[in-house]
């Protein structure tokens, strides 16, 4: 079965960019709009964030947009119902949902998969969800979906276990870019990180690679480019929606500098 | 092998509860812990460092004391587990003395903990001198100006004590920031948590350091009672650990009744308490599957005690399971009357108990104890670090 995330590496081998956003900010009715300009402006995957109260993985930009979006009034019932139409206006995007266990947990797994399938979401990211859970419960739910998990894999991940995250994935790997949550500088001493990004790309893994955590200009995505397919985008976007009276119109800017 | 009370699966799990609900980048740490713990603890040389240091470093075994004019006042036999002794001033120093040297077979270089009430930071912080090791404590805004003398007391050992800005503020966003710095730096640090919560094996690894408390207790019944077994073993929780601690060896023996005590605030229902058992539903939170205070759409919920301690939204998934299995019973205690309790304490028996302290022994009257039941009291920590709050609550407690 085929999905939209598979066509999108099909369509383009080289320089994806996957831009995240956290759905209901900077307000409750951002999502769809966002949404919609990051695709015009060339977005070639979208990651909606489903905003959680204690985001472990996440560095500040991405935890104070969740505050907000939580304060606005945004959660996974609303998010689907903002949804609901969103193929009409995109209809070839992949989109991903990312978020954290718990909340997916209290809607219901099976809940969640179904109305993310209705919506014409691709993939899911679930950072807190242990590959061996995943496989033990919730995978046969997945795949009856036709959603794509998406797994992280750092620097510090075995290689025999990366060999299974490659086996349990039919979509892309999130490569995280070195130790630190979203948003964080590059603390690496130089090599480093290319060296680790070298070392994924020389095991030949059959899913494609989009690399995360710290890309958040045209420098570092250009770099990022060179050891993958893409790389993904968060917390920069996020501030360049900070202050701006049309976050639209800042998301399309922000993709165009990124992109040109 | 039967499943018990104090073992949890290989897996981690005490009934539906516990796991390991970690983001990939914790994973090769955490694991690393998993494979290596069990072994590590039962080295003879391990061993033989810990037992030197918890007696005389921390000064163990504590004593029991038969608190007579508190045994009077509930027409019932009182024992008080005198944890309040132990070097730093409360039980969290068997935890992290423990902690520090398998951090040290583990090759860590710089140790991270959480914070609530300062106990843990300041025990953390003082195996760190004696270990020269570098230390970095995360503590919550709120209870860096409600604990003022334990923030004094680590930068004075030597650590540095890093404010909690999101969320609460409190425990619980402490704990965020000690995990987002474990995944910051995967390679040097050992991540020295200070109860029974987080992802498997610390639930697991806190209780058996902790498990010293009624491993003494059950000697010193024997000598002072006759019998190794108390009718009632009573203990405050906030994540765990001193119940945990207090409870571990009596786990097995059903005639024993455990009493694990949790903060109701201004009262259960009144939006502004942390009475997990009652208010919570399965769920996660810092990488274990348990009872946590959640709104209908998974969101963790702000706690709120006076007591910063036991200001946590959910409890470790060993009492979870207890409170599922109903093989402890849970109260839960208002600030009020655990301000009543210090009093009590402080007047009939000359001991200044902490807060967290106060109302484990404000459950004394709930207990239902008969004259010749002998009840446990886990004294887990002295209220030296409370009496800011002490002070300011003059009126109800003099």
């Amino acid at each position: 079965m085929t999905n939209r995330i598979a066509q999108a590496f099909a369509r383009k081998k080289k320089g994806l960019l996957n831009i995240y956003f956290t759905a209901g900010y900077p307000t409750l009715d951002s999502t769809v709009p966002l949404l919609t300009a990051l695709t015009n402006a060339g977005a070639d995957l979208i990651e909606i964030g489903m905003p959680f109260s204690d985001p472990l993985a996440d560095g500040p930009v991405i935890q104070q947009s969740s505050t907000v979006a939580l304060k606005n009034g945004m959660n996974l019932r609303v998010l689907f119902r903002q949804l609901a139409d969103i193929r009409s206006q995109v209809p070839d995007t992949p989109i991903l949902l990312m978020g954290y266990l718990n909340p997916v947990m209290q809607f219901g797994v099976e809940n969640f998969c179904r109305e993310a399938a209705a919506v014409g979401v691709d993939g899911i990211i679930l950072p807190d969800l242990p590959l061996d859970d995943y496989v033990a419960e919730y995978q046969e739910i997945f795949q009856r979906y036709n959603l794509r998990p998406v797994f992280l894999i750092t620097p510090q991940t075995a290689t025999e276990r990366i060999r299974r995250i490659d086996d349990l994935t039919d979509s892309f790997l999130y490569l995280v870019s070195g130790p630190g949550t979203t948003g964080g500088a590059n603390t690496q001493a130089e090599g480093v990180q290319d060296a680790y990004f070298q070392r994924i790309e020389d095991m030949k893994l059959r899913n494609p690679r989009l690399i995360g955590f710290g890309i958040g200009d045209k420098a570092s995505f250009q770099h990022a480019c060179q050891f993958a397919e893409g790389a993904i985008i968060g917390s920069a976007l996020i501030r360049a929606l900070d202050d701006t009276e049309d976050a639209p119109a800042a998301a399309s800017r922000f993709v165009q500098s990124v992109l040109q | 092998m039967k499943p018990t009370y104090q073992q949890p699966t290989e897996r981690g799990y005490y009934g539906q509860f516990g796991g390991a609900f970690i983001p990939e980048m914790l994973y090769p740490n955490v694991e690393e812990l998993r494979q290596q713990y069990l072994d590590i603890l039962a080295e003879p040389e391990f061993q033989e460092e810990y037992q030197m240091l918890l007696r005389d470093y921390v000064g163990r075994p504590t004593p029991l004391f038969e608190a007579k004019r508190l045994s009077a006042k509930y027409n019932t036999r009182v024992f008080l587990k005198r944890e309040d002794l132990c070097h730093t001033g409360a039980h969290k120093v068997n935890n992290t003395v423990g902690q520090i040297l398998l951090a040290k077979r583990l090759g860590k270089t710089r140790i991270i903990a959480e914070t609530g009430a300062g106990q843990h930071g300041v025990a953390t912080a003082t195996v760190c001198a004696l270990m020269g090791m570098q230390c970095i404590v995360y503590m919550g805004e709120v209870d860096m100006e409600r604990q003022k003398p334990n923030v004094y007391r680590m930068r004075l050992l030597g650590a540095e004590v890093r404010a909690a800005m999101s969320g609460s503020r409190t425990l619980k966003d402490a704990t965020n920031e000690a995990i987002r710095d474990w995944i910051s730096n995967p390679v040097d640090t050992h991540y020295i948590i200070g109860s029974v919560v987080g992802p498997h094996p610390y639930p697991d690894l806190v209780a058996r350091l902790q498990s010293v408390i009624s491993e003494e207790m059950r000697k010193q019944l024997l000598e002072k009672t006759g019998s190794e077994l108390p009718q009632y073993v009573v203990a405050c929780v906030g994540g765990g650990s001193n119940a945990a601690g207090a409870f571990y060896h009596f786990l097995e023996e059903p005639s024993v009744q455990l009493v694990a005590v949790e903060a109701a605030g201004h009262g259960i229902h009144s939006g502004h308490s942390a009475a997990t058992s009652v208010l919570g539903t399965p769920g996660i939170i810092h990488g274990s599957r348990t009872l946590l205070m959640q709104d209908e759409e998974g969101q963790i919920t702000e706690p709120y005690s006076i007591s910063a301690g036991l200001d946590y939204p959910g409890i470790g998934p060993l009492h979870a399971f207890l409170a599922d299995a109903g093989r402890a019973r849970f109260i839960s205690i208002e600030d009020e009357d655990a301000l009543r309790a210090v009093s009590e304490l402080s007047r009939l028996e000359g001991i200044i108990p902490a807060l967290e302290t106060a109302h484990a022994l404000a459950a004394l009257g709930q207990l239902g104890a008969g004259p010749d039941d002998v009840v446990v009291v886990n004294l887990s920590g002295r209220g030296d670090k409370d009496l800011e709050t002490y002070l300011k609550y003059a009126d109800t407690i003099l």
